[in-house]
Formats: structure tokens, C-alpha cells, sequence
């Protein structure tokens, strides 16, 4: 099996943390800002928690990938959420044969 | 969405809860091409090789760690056994060599270089003498080299001669690091059977059969086993190895992934992923942890070994699967020194170097980061080397020893060794005489391979 090299550079960003008003609006804002693409996003509550996963495309982004990682898990501490920006590959490889 | 959010966060939860993670990336290059007989222009050769091919190694793997969000905790390299490569130059220069490799190893900011390494299962050559003659005072003036010594294997037999002077190099080494604990014998192992491309440390080398340059990589993951098999406190060991075999199979993909990025990035070939389940010194990254989750009050008690044979083989059905080229030692990895849940079993008396050496018939590595008494006899030593190069001989696998007579340490203290390398409570070991034995030397003939009982 070969590492597929893909057209664009998809990520998986995951957002934990206490809810409240604007967490979406504030991290929606801050990919756009970094002309991030998303591709599909999923919301739930539990409990007090909020927790949401994004399936993203960084091939356009502004900034290589390492500093726009670096950037949105700075934004998550500002916000005291926890923010984790994983290539896609690590998903496919672990979940998919 | 491509992925349920359960499939997700499973994944976030191995990392962030289960201590998910690498345990190493190690960069094999050969230095064959780097032999001669000028000590010092080896040494030259032995340092611009090693930076030629491994200065990125370790920037290349922080972005990787980076892009995929999953630590690779030790970036290492791996080298031609020094005996053959340094076997042209005379006694007095293989601790420049040794020194050379630290150099090395510093500059590319590795935390250990492996291959201070000779194979003399069937005889010494001069090389092979020169270097074990070498290894105390090399051991004991660098910080990041790693030595290893194959003594036996299932073709050739076990070399008792030398058996008997690892016996005795074991203790001087102790001695030259008496300050630090004794600290050099943990950097110095000896294997039955070794493999050519094992990623771990102290015994990785890089076996003449390899190419150029290779990436090995170890994975780890006692945490996110443990949990699966908490999660499944009732279910009978059919379940239990289909749980283990899923878990370890998500496990070793990572690993085949990181590889796969790493030789990409690096240019080189990628070998092979490790299946060894690896410890750290965190609470809940134990394989111990893991027997006495099955139902084991304390590692140690019976069905101890049992229970490492199922997880042993639960984690190598499920990470052949989930990669393309496996090998190293590729069994579970038990340092004692670096597994909390194995300190607590010593420490409890619950465990001890028989039960240990019982467990090598299961498991990759006998008997590994032991500390036992400082006035432990060399022969003792020899003796104990023997019994565990004897399994692994007549059983056609690895075995190994990495045992550290601490000097002035009486059992039931600790030695502590600092980061890496974790604290290790210092073991009892029989006070019987073996000298008798050790002293007859010679050559143990290779077991026969039919009648197999």
C-alpha cells in the first residue's frame, strides 16, 4: 500500500471544551481567515461539553500547515478549548483497511 | 462526514488519554565505506557520514509529530556493528570511535546512536576483541552510545568464551560508572538470535544485510491495550486477543505511517515497523499493568506468563496485518527499569529474575534494564547471560540480557537513572556458585532441529 498523494491536504480538527456562544463562529473565522476549506462538520453536546470534529482542506491555506496547526491550537488555548489539527491520513490509516 | 465522530475521538482519546505515540524513529546508516586503518581518519569518515545522512532526521520527524498530532518520543540511529567497520585500526582507537559516534549523535540531536556492536556467536575476530576490550571506558565517556554483543545463535550455538568475558566486562563497566549507577551497563546488552533492524535501544545496529540507509520504527502503546482490555472486564481470552489484535493493529498503523512519511521526507528506504508493545515510565503506560488488568493480582503470580502470551500474539496477528513489513524484536518489550507497573511487582516481591527469564520463553527481550547487586560475581552474570541465550537457542528466538550490577547497591534499593531510562529496584540473585561452569569455556554446539520435544 503507497502513501496516496492527494490534491489537496486534508485535515481532521477537533474541538473540545465548555460550551458557550460563538465557539463555532470564532474558529470558522479564524479558517477562513487562513482560507481553510471545510469540507464537512459535526456538533454534539454532552453534558456541558462541546465537542466538534471538522474534515478540512489546507491546500489553499495562507500558511503551511505546521503554522496554521501551530495557530488554531493557540486560538483553542486563548478560548480554553482543546483544539488538535491531525492530517486526515492518521484517520484513514487507523480506521479504514 | 468520512469518519463516524466516535472513530474520531477514539483516535484523540488514544493520544491525549492512552499515551498513544511513537516510541522511536530510528535512522539506520551504514558505515562500511567508512573503513581503513588511520584511526582518526575513520573517525572523520564515521562523523560526516552519520551527518550527511541523519542532520534532518530529527527536524523531519518534529513536523511530522506536528502534522499528525501523535509524539514520536526518541529519534535515533542505528549503525554498522563498529567491529567490522573500525576492524582495520589498532586496539587504542575504538573509544575515539565510540567518541566520534557521541559526537555524532549530539550534533544530529539524537538521544542514542546504536551499533558499538560486535557478533561473535562462533569467534572473535581482532575487530570483535578490540571492541569488547573497549567497551567499559567507551560506555563510561559517552552519554549516547549504545553497545550490543550477539553471543549465541540457533545455527551456531552459544559462545561461552564469550559468555565468560561479558561476564566480566558487565562488571567493569558497572565500575567505571560506579558514580552514575553503574549507568553504563544500561547502555550495553547481549543477544542470542539478534535482529538486523531492530529500532530499539541499546541493541539496535545496522545489520550488514540492510541497505544504505533505512527507517525502522518502534511503536508503542501498553496504555491504549490496557484500556481496551479495562473496557472488557468479562470477556473470555478469545475476545480478549480479538480485542488486543484490533487494538494493536490501529497501533502498529501509525507506526506504518510514520515510517512511510519519515523515509519519504529523509529520502531513504523504509524498513520495517517493530511490533514490540514498548513501556514508559508513565503510570498506565505498563505492560504489567496490562497482565493484571487480565486478572493477575500482581505481574509476577502465576499465570503471568500465560497472560504475555496472548498479548505477545494478539499484538503480532494484529500489527502483521496493519503493516507491510514487520520485523525487529517484534514481541513485548519489558525494561524493567522503565515500566511502572514492573517496578511495583519487584518491589512487592512479587517478581523476580526467574520469573523473568520464565517469561523470555514468550516474550522478545529476557532480561532487560535488571538491577541487581554490585557484588554480584561476574560468573553469576556469565551464568545467568547463558541460561537466557539457552531459550532463546533451542527456541529459535531472540533473547537478550541488559543486566546492571550496581555497585555499592544492596537488593531491595533503587537505583535511579534518570529520564530515559527510568529507576530500577535492585533484584535479588541467587547466591549460588556457577564459576565451575563459566570457566569450562568453549563453544555450546547448535541444538538439533528434529525431534522437537
Amino acid at each position: 500500500m503507497s502513501m496516496e498523494k492527494e490534491k489537496d491536504l486534508r485535515a481532521v480538527i477537533t474541538v473540545v471544551g465548555v460550551d458557550r456562544v460563538g465557539i463555532i463562529a470564532r474558529i470558522t473565522g479564524e479558517l477562513a481567515a487562513l482560507n481553510i476549506n471545510i469540507l464537512d462538520i459535526s456538533q454534539t453536546i454532552m453534558g456541558d461539553l462541546f465537542t466538534m470534529s471538522m474534515i478540512v482542506d489546507m491546500g489553499s491555506a495562507r500558511k503551511p500547515f505546521v503554522e496554521a496547526r501551530d495557530e488554531l491550537v493557540a486560538l483553542g488555548r486563548e478560548m480554553a478549548m482543546e483544539i488538535h489539527v491531525q492530517r486526515e491520513d492518521v484517520f484513514r490509516y487507523m480506521h479504514r483497511i | 462526514m468520512n469518519y463516524s465522530p466516535q472513530e474520531i475521538i477514539e483516535t484523540v482519546k488514544m493520544v491525549q488519554a492512552e499515551h498513544l505515540d511513537i516510541r522511536t524513529v530510528t535512522m539506520g546508516i551504514s558505515l562500511l565505506d567508512c573503513a581503513g586503518d588511520d584511526g582518526a581518519v575513520l573517525c572523520r569518515k564515521v562523523y560526516d557520514k552519520i551527518m550527511a545522512r541523519a542532520g534532518r532526521l530529527v527536524p523531519v520527524c518534529e513536523t511530522i509529530e506536528k502534522e499528525l498530532g501523535i509524539p514520536i518520543v526518541h529519534k535515533r540511529i542505528a549503525v554498522t556493528p563498529i567491529s567490522l567497520v573500525a576492524a582495520g585500526i589498532p586496539a587504542d582507537g575504538y573509544v575515539a570511535v565510540a567518541r566520534a559516534l557521541d559526537r555524532a549523535a549530539a550534533a544530529a540531536g539524537v538521544n542514542f546512536i546504536g551499533g558499538f556492536s560486535a557478533l561473535v556467536h562462533k569467534g572473535f575476530t581482532c575487530g570483535d576483541t578490540h571492541l569488547i576490550n573497549a567497551l567499559p571506558e567507551a560506555l563510561a565517556e559517552t552519554q549516547k552510545v549504545c553497545a550490543s554483543v550477539n553471543l549465541a545463535t540457533s545455527k551456531a550455538g552459544i559462545n561461552m568464551d564469550a559468555v565468560a568475558l561479558m561476564g566480566r566486562i558487565i562488571k567493569r563497566t558497572a565500575g567505571l560508572t560506579a558514580l552514575a549507577g553503574s549507568i553504563g551497563c544500561a547502555k550495553l546488552v547481549v543477544f542470542c538470535n539478534v535482529p538486523e533492524d531492530n529500532p530499539f535501544m541499546a541493541g539496535a545496529f545496522h545489520g550488514i544485510g540492510e541497505p544504505e540507509t533505512v527507517i525502522n520504527v518502534g511503536v508503542s502503546g501498553p496504555g491504549v491495550v490496557l484500556h481496551a482490555v479495562r473496557e472488557s472486564p468479562e470477556a473470555d481470552f478469545g475476545e480478549l486477543a480479538e480485542i488486543i489484535k484490533k487494538t494493536a493493529f490501529k497501533t502498529t498503523r501509525m507506526g506504518e505511517l510514520v515510517g512511510r512519511m519519515a523515509s519519504e521526507r529523509l529520502g531513504t528506504r523504509f524498513g520495517i515497523v517493530d511490533l514490540s508493545l514498548a513501556p514508559t515510565p508513565a503510570v498506565g503506560d505498563s505492560i504489567a499493568a496490562i497482565l493484571e488488568e487480565m486478572g493477575i493480582q500482581t505481574c509476577g503470580a502465576p499465570g503471568t506468563t500465560a497472560a504475555l502470551a496472548l498479548l505477545n500474539d494478539a499484538v503480532k496477528k494484529g500489527g502483521t496485518m496493519a503493516s507491510s513489513y514487520v520485523g525487529g524484536l517484534s514481541g513485548a518489550f519489558i525494561p524493567v527499569s522503565e515500566d511502572a507497573g514492573m517496578i511495583a511487582a519487584v518491589e512487592a516481591g512479587a517478581m523476580s529474575l526467574e520469573k523473568l527469564e520464565a517469561m523470555t520463553c514468550v516474550c522478545s527481550v529476557g532480561i532487560d534494564m535488571a538491577a541487581v547487586p554490585g557484588d554480584t560475581p561476574a560468573e553469576t552474570i556469565s551464568a545467568l547471560i547463558a541460561d537466557e541465550m539457552a531459550i532463546g537457542m533451542v527456541n529459535k528466538k531472540t533473547t537478550a540480557v541488559r543486566i546492571i550490577p550496581v555497585v555499592g547497591k544492596k537488593a531491595g534499593e533503587r537505583v535511579e537513572f534518570g529520564g530515559l531510562l527510568g529507576t530500577a529496584p535492585v533484584m535479588a540473585i541467587s547466591r549460588l556458585d556457577s564459576s565451575r561452569f563459566i570457566r569450562r569455556g568453549g563453544q555450546i554446539p547448535s541444538p538439533i532441529g528434529s525431534l522437537t520435544n
